[in-house]
């Protein structure tokens, strides 16, 4: 009788306990809105983070290059910020700019940059110096001899550092949920607050890896079009 | 900036650290976390690296693995175990750490004991060593450095993690600041902050002194390296590290 009783709750308690599936295509068909709001903003911060972060890191890899003094403490202060959690650095940047994606961005910007000066300054420093010698001899100024010689040549390891750092800063991105500004990231700690709702959690993780994995398709693509000589080698 | 004087404030009161769920017991908390999962991620990474290294195989498979690692947040692997029956808290944290802390020690494990001079394995194997003598005295050796180097950048990564293991229901340090958002109190943020970069930083010099420590060979200081401009002549390490 008593475990008949039993059974039977147990039954209607398996009925009562709502499904909460991995994986859902009408949680994704439902909130496709709020889904490309997310993945929008997650895209804009990752290009503003890789495109400041080379801008700032250019000049910095080219000032690293002239100059050995400057190199040294250079790479020692990338090495620090590197090693900086993104919670913290979030947390550092968030009195400063508060519940906006500005602080995401600061944050993303100096990860992303720490990466291409590394990357930048290998492949200065990889230019042969008899091929920047006989550029300089036959005439070329300074802006001549980077955009001809030292660009073209440098140009797979710059490529292949912005690839690393736009991967990294797409997976960094979520850690912006602390300040409410992080992309994808919103629908992975939204699905956890909302009762481990798992088909939000998994759209913003898959989300987050496939936006990864295109973006450095992308780059690669790119690669191949900036550098034809490379592919006429390889054939 | 006041909050930022409040925060040292804060961690200079020591009632702050020593009572109950205060700094000491969250930082424990934090370490013995941190220190289980890279310890099981190297008890399983280790062994499959030197394996794969030594026979030169698979080489293909722990590429594909680092970059996939990288592309994957760690938020979001710490959320899905979260979420997973194994249920919220330190151990699916733990969990979830563990997996992070594998890819870089295998693939740096890996080209550490793939690059090994065949020549050099050779003449080992010529002068009487067993295989397994080989791997022992001559391959670990030649590949320490790159080993420690997979080690430090688990390490790191695992105890910078660590902290965001608060966000979802998780313990250690990463509770400061979280609960300084949730009472939007700037000084608790900072102070967690500080603490959180301070640990990290502090784990690195750590690894840095060990690896200099336990290197055969000329004794250099993996910072001083990157001066004198060998970075070319250094082996790939695929999985080195990225922001946390």
């Amino acid at each position: 009788m008593s475990a008949a009783a039993g059974a039977a709750g147990g039954l209607v308690l398996a009925a009562d306990a709502p499904p909460n599936p991995w994986f859902d295509p009408s949680y994704v068909v439902d909130n496709w809105e709020t889904i490309l709001r997310y993945l929008g903003e997650h895209v804009r911060l990752t290009i503003a983070a890789v495109v400041l972060g080379a801008v700032i890191a250019l000049p910095l890899a080219l000032l690293a290059r002239r100059s050995r003094f400057l190199a040294g403490p250079l790479l020692g202060l990338s090495t620090v910020i590197y090693t900086i959690p993104s919670l913290a650095m979030f947390a550092f940047i968030f009195p400063f700019t508060g519940l906006s994606s500005t602080t995401v961005l600061i944050g993303l910007v100096a990860y992303s940059l720490v990466i291409l000066v590394r990357n930048f300054l290998t492949g200065l420093q990889g230019v042969p110096a008899d091929v920047r010698e006989a550029g300089r001899s036959m005439g070329y100024g300074s802006l001549r001899l980077f955009w001809q010689i030292d660009l073209p040549l440098a140009l797979p390891a710059f490529m292949a550092g912005l690839r690393i750092a736009t991967v990294s800063t797409v997976a960094l991105t979520t850690v912006g949920v602390l300040v409410g500004h992080g992309g994808l990231g919103q629908l992975i700690t939204g699905g956890f607050n909302a009762n481990f709702y798992r088909a939000e959690i998994v759209t913003g993780t898959l989300g987050c890896v496939l936006l990864a994995l295109v973006a450095d398709v992308l780059l690669a693509g790119v690669e191949r079009l900036l550098t034809p000589w490379a592919r006429l080698a390889r054939a | 900036m006041n909050a930022f004087q409040d925060a040292i404030v804060y961690l200079n009161d020591p009632f702050n650290w020593t009572r109950v769920g205060g700094i000491l017991d969250l930082l424990g908390v934090h370490l013995a976390i941190s220190a289980v999962a890279v310890l099981a991620a190297f008890v399983l990474a280790f062994p499959l690296g030197v394996l794969l290294g030594t026979s030169g195989r698979g080489g293909g498979a722990v590429i594909v693995l680092s970059n996939v690692s990288r592309a994957m947040p760690t938020l979001a692997l710490l959320t899905l175990f979260a979420v997973s029956p194994i249920g919220f808290g330190n151990k699916a944290t733990t969990i979830a750490l563990a997996v992070f802390a594998f890819p870089p020690i295998l693939t740096n494990t890996f080209v550490g004991f793939r690059g090994v001079d065949a020549d050099v394995r050779e003449a080992a194997r010529a002068m009487g060593l067993s295989r397994t003598q080989v791997i022992g005295r001559v391959d670990l050796p030649l590949a320490l450095p790159l080993v420690m180097t997979g080690l430090r950048t688990a390490a790191v990564q695992v105890v910078a993690t660590a902290g965001l293991a608060a966000l979802v229901g998780g313990g250690g340090l990463g509770r400061i600041v979280n609960l300084g958002f949730g009472q939007q109190n700037y000084a608790l943020i900072i102070a967690g902050a500080i603490l959180i970069a301070a640990l990290a930083l502090l784990t690195e010099l750590l690894l840095v002194v060990l690896t200099w420590a336990v290197t055969p060979g000329p004794r250099r200081l993996p910072f001083l390296r990157t001066r004198t401009a060998a970075g070319a002549a250094e082996p790939t390490p695929v999985a080195a590290g990225m922001p946390l």
